[in-house]
């Protein structure tokens, strides 16, 4: 009997019957990240890792029903062992351990095997079942260092203010955002958010995350000098708004793992892109796999196809999850809808 | 060469003209003239032969990054750019060459042409292992002659002319033919391009043509031309030829053809060779080289519907040898419609009219049946000549073209001094059923954008019939629209061979066309020219998706 199965309302655990991450409303639900597609609303009961709860709780409503566990504590529910590991994609993100008669599985969520000290660094759990994410499961997603990154982002935001341009970069709002916050040269120039990062920024830096200081963009009028010397944090969704207009003259970049792609970077249309991910790149992918020693995985989202096949020729006994995590977060398709109205 | 990279990443990044300008005229500001040669040459759309059969760039690409082939394909398919897939997947290595641009082309590209693949597997290896992961992407598409970045000649030119303090148009006359295969770009024919101008710059010019003047498309109704173009009176019209512009220049007793893509293409056209006697010296003739019906004896009228489907030129261009059959079959004349050169002098700043007027008296004493002046039409009003036009399909032409009667000649597509407006008919259109998808590539990277359309083979009364494939396409949609018909494919995906997919027929498009013929190696038995998506008929059920009837009924 398999501790974790697919259904309809997403991944089911029959022995200890909660669903981990599930798409429709349940009774329990085990949540492995803040980010939407993993963590909706109208389940009756949520767990989830404590440095999570916060966002959670701004995201699904303060008075949601959650009870959370400290990293590596260990809750016994009808018979099964579970408990959180950090995933290191977002704040509070985890890995949910399963433990029943003997045999444990590992579900990751989504992960980054690259610490960025804006949450708990990835930490590869042993099972004999890993349930892993794919987003970028293809060898052409290998990710620089982040600090390459981030120079290039610095780089510029530097020409762009130089020439009075503001500097407008599309990133998620939750995790993507921080982590640009806390890796870039804050002596550069002001640094104003949308409305939608503001909120995430305070729960980061009540977590202890050293964050620069950061201006709601809706405080600053559009006249003000200032703005063209600044750097702006935008969700991908507000690309489209009257939000917006408020820039007269600008820069505009698209941090993502998928601007690794000439053509997913020139289809948006942005003038620049950042490679930059909250995701394991393909060496990540594999390492994960190979410490968790695992002899089966299970492979959700994302390229799963190719994954799979190769993780098989590798003599692992491997097998596509269909889910539906990777809707929202970082498909290329629904940023590409979203930007593609506002750029010419 | 890790300029050359940089300034390929520069002009990659940007959408607009003046930030890709200033890229372009930094580098060559910075760089060595041999290196600079080669970077005008290969951004204005010069390609050597291609240098490396593919097969082996794969096979080595694959053998290096240590991947399964498979996984490689896959790469390839989600990437949509052999070159840049190959990039991706090769260990990362830091940049070590200081060799700059020529002496790469030079010295270590061209000389792998015609090399044996056992050479290749040893040489490539050690040249890649020298880039950093642009200047390897560049590297490749030089190698297989893919590179392309989103410039205009006419950017590089007026780069080019910006920083040496030129007039534009001088230097876009200089370039023409920059990028022939014939010509190797040199640090001296770089200097040359931008070199101060001299008096007897025209005199030294040889077989060398003028930068051809291209028309725009003009898609208002009928009805707006007098506000937008003014009375009719003011402008010739002649009709648009479907064949192959050309220059065609006489010099030194000597003939040159160039084609629109500036290609010398003089030994296409042997039985051209006959105008030498008739033209002098320093002539120089803009048309339209077509094929005609029969070899002309000089006795038909002015204007007799001759002319021949372009399919069929277009057999003969595809020849190896032209050998006298194919001659005999297929008989080509020149419509003459310009005049750029007359008696060794530069005509083009000449009024339309005034070069019309001498290239008649040039063709009537030239009397060589191979050459014939494209007739012009008259009309007092516009509609009238929208009447006329409606002429087009029967005459085997594509509509008219209205020039300025008082302008000059311009430069490519300049607007500045007078435009040539091409005022086509409307395509033939059908509608067909999407069958097969396939991804794209570049910027249409891993989406469904491409496409397979066929039509009925029978009647929609008809107990069995099937879909039969008659066109590809894969122009014509909004990326928006893109977006959603790759959402359906992959919904109503049946079956994959490799990077296509057959999906449930589900989708109608109007497709349009320029051209239809009857071909022996389409299935359907007709082959169509130019064909793209005019609109989704979402409103069409797939029943009344049309039939090879309508297609047949076409081509008569």
């Amino acid at each position: 009997m398999d501790l974790v199965i697919s259904r309809p309302e997403g991944l089911y655990c029959p022995a200890g019957d909660f669903y981990i991450d599930p798409w429709r409303p349940v009774e329990r639900a085990v949540i492995t990240h803040a980010h939407g597609d993993h963590a909706r609303a109208g389940n009756l009961h949520y767990l989830a890792a404590a440095p999570g709860e916060a966002i959670l709780r701004v995201r699904l409503g303060q008075d949601i029903n959650l009870q959370t566990l400290r990293y590596g504590e260990r809750l016994l529910h009808h018979g099964v062992f579970l408990s959180f590991h950090p995933a290191g994609h977002v704040l509070g993100s985890a890995q949910v351990r399963l433990e029943y008669g003997g045999e444990v599985w590992v579900a990751s969520g989504d992960y980054k095997t690259e610490p960025d000290g804006t949450c708990a660094a990835f930490e590869p759990v042993r099972c004999d079942t890993f349930i892993t994410e794919s987003t970028f499961g293809l060898p052409i997603y290998r990710w620089q260092p982040q600090l390459q990154v981030f120079a290039e982002i610095n780089q510029w935001w530097q020409a762009n203010a130089a020439v009075e341009k503001t500097s407008v970069l599309f990133c998620h709002s939750l995790g993507k955002a921080q982590r640009i916050l806390h890796g870039i040269d804050a002596r550069l120039g002001p640094i104003l958010v949308h409305g939608a990062v503001q909120p995430i920024n305070r729960i980061y830096r009540e977590a202890g995350v050293h964050l620069p200081p950061t201006i709601d963009a809706a405080d600053i009028k559009k006249s003000d000098p200032m703005m063209r010397k600044a750097l702006v944090l935008v969700p991908p969704s507000a690309a489209n708004s009257s939000w917006m207009r408020r820039f007269v003259d600008y820069s505009d970049g698209f941090a993502s793992g998928w601007m690794r792609l000439r053509g997913t970077r020139r289809r948006l249309g942005v003038d620049r892109g950042f490679v930059l991910s909250d995701h394991a790149d393909w060496p990540g992918l594999l390492w994960a796999i190979e410490q968790t020693g695992a002899e089966r995985v299970m492979v959700t989202h994302g390229s799963s196809g190719a994954l799979v096949r190769y993780l098989r020729e590798q003599g692992l006994d491997a097998m596509a999850f269909d889910t539906r995590y990777g809707e929202d977060e970082e498909d290329p398709a629904l940023a590409e809808a979203e930007l593609a109205e506002v750029l010419p | 060469m890790k300029a050359f990279a940089e300034l390929y990443a520069r002009l990659d990044a940007s959408t607009s003209n003046n930030a890709k300008l200033a890229a372009m005229q930094n580098y060559f500001a910075e760089a060595a003239p041999e290196d600079a040669a080669w970077a005008v040459y290969f951004l204005s759309g010069g390609r050597p032969r291609q240098l490396v059969p593919v097969r082996v760039l794969r096979e080595l690409a694959v053998a290096l990054s240590g991947l399964p082939q498979w996984l490689f394909e896959e790469s390839y398919q989600a990437v949509g750019d052999l070159a840049e897939t190959i990039s991706l997947v090769l260990p990362q290595a830091p940049h070590r060459s200081t060799d700059g641009l020529a002496t790469w082309v030079e010295d270590k590209l061209l000389p792998l042409r015609g090399e044996t693949p056992q050479s290749l597997a040893q040489r490539l290896p050690q040249l890649w292992a020298q880039l950093d992961r642009v200047s390897l992407m560049v590297c490749i598409k030089l190698i297989t002659g893919s590179f392309r970045v989103g410039v205009s000649k006419l950017l590089v030119t007026r780069a080019l002319a910006a920083m040496a303090g030129l007039d534009s148009k001088r230097v876009a006359q200089r370039l023409v033919g920059y990028t022939d295969q014939a010509h190797r770009p040199s640090a001296a024919s770089y200097l040359k391009l931008i070199a101060a101008e001299s008096p007897d710059e025209h005199a030294q010019r040889g077989g060398q043509p003028y930068p051809f003047f291209l028309a725009h498309a003009l898609s208002s109704p009928v009805e707006q031309f007098e506000v937008l173009l003014g009375p009719a009176r003011h402008w010739q019209v002649e009709w648009k030829w479907d064949g192959i512009r050309a220059q065609v220049i006489k010099r030194s007793g000597r003939l040159w053809i160039w084609s629109r893509g500036e290609e010398l293409v003089t030994e296409r056209f042997p039985e051209l060779d006959s105008l030498i006697p008739g033209l002098p010296d320093g002539t120089v003739i803009d048309g339209e080289i077509v094929a005609w019906k029969s070899a002309p004896t000089g006795a038909e009228k002015a204007f007799e519907p001759a002319v021949q489907p372009f399919a069929l030129l277009q057999q003969r261009i595809g020849r190896k040898t032209l050998d006298r059959k194919i001659l005999d079959e297929v008989p080509v004349v020149l419509l003459a419609f310009d005049l750029l050169e007359w008696q060794g002098e530069d005509w083009r700043n000449r009024p339309q009219a005034e070069r019309r007027a001498q290239l008649e008296r040039v063709a009537s004493n030239c009397a060589n049946p191979r050459l014939r002046l494209s007739p012009l039409l008259t009309g007092d009003t516009w509609l009238d000549l929208a009447r006329q036009r409606e002429a087009s399909r029967a005459l085997g032409v594509e509509g008219l073209m209205l020039k300025p009667r008082d302008t000059l000649y311009g430069v490519g597509r300049t607007r500045d001094m007078g435009v040539w407006w091409k005022w086509k008919v409307d395509p033939f259109s059908v509608d067909a059923v999407l069958i097969y998808a396939q991804r794209g590539q570049g910027r249409r990277a891993s989406l469904y954008s491409d496409y397979t359309f066929a039509v009925w083979d029978g009647p929609p009364e008809a107990s069995e019939r099937t879909l039969v494939p008659i066109a590809k396409a894969y122009s014509g949609l909004s990326d928006d629209e893109i977006r959603q018909v790759d959402s359906i494919v992959r919904k109503t995906t049946v079956e994959k061979f490799g990077p296509v997919s057959s999906v449930q027929p589900s989708l109608v498009f109007e497709l349009g066309f320029e051209g239809i013929a009857l071909s022996r190696r389409h299935k359907s038995g007709i082959a169509v020219r130019f064909p793209r998506m005019l609109r989704w008929r979402k409103d069409k059920p797939v029943d009344e998706a049309d039939s090879l009837t309508t297609l047949q009924n076409l081509l008569s």
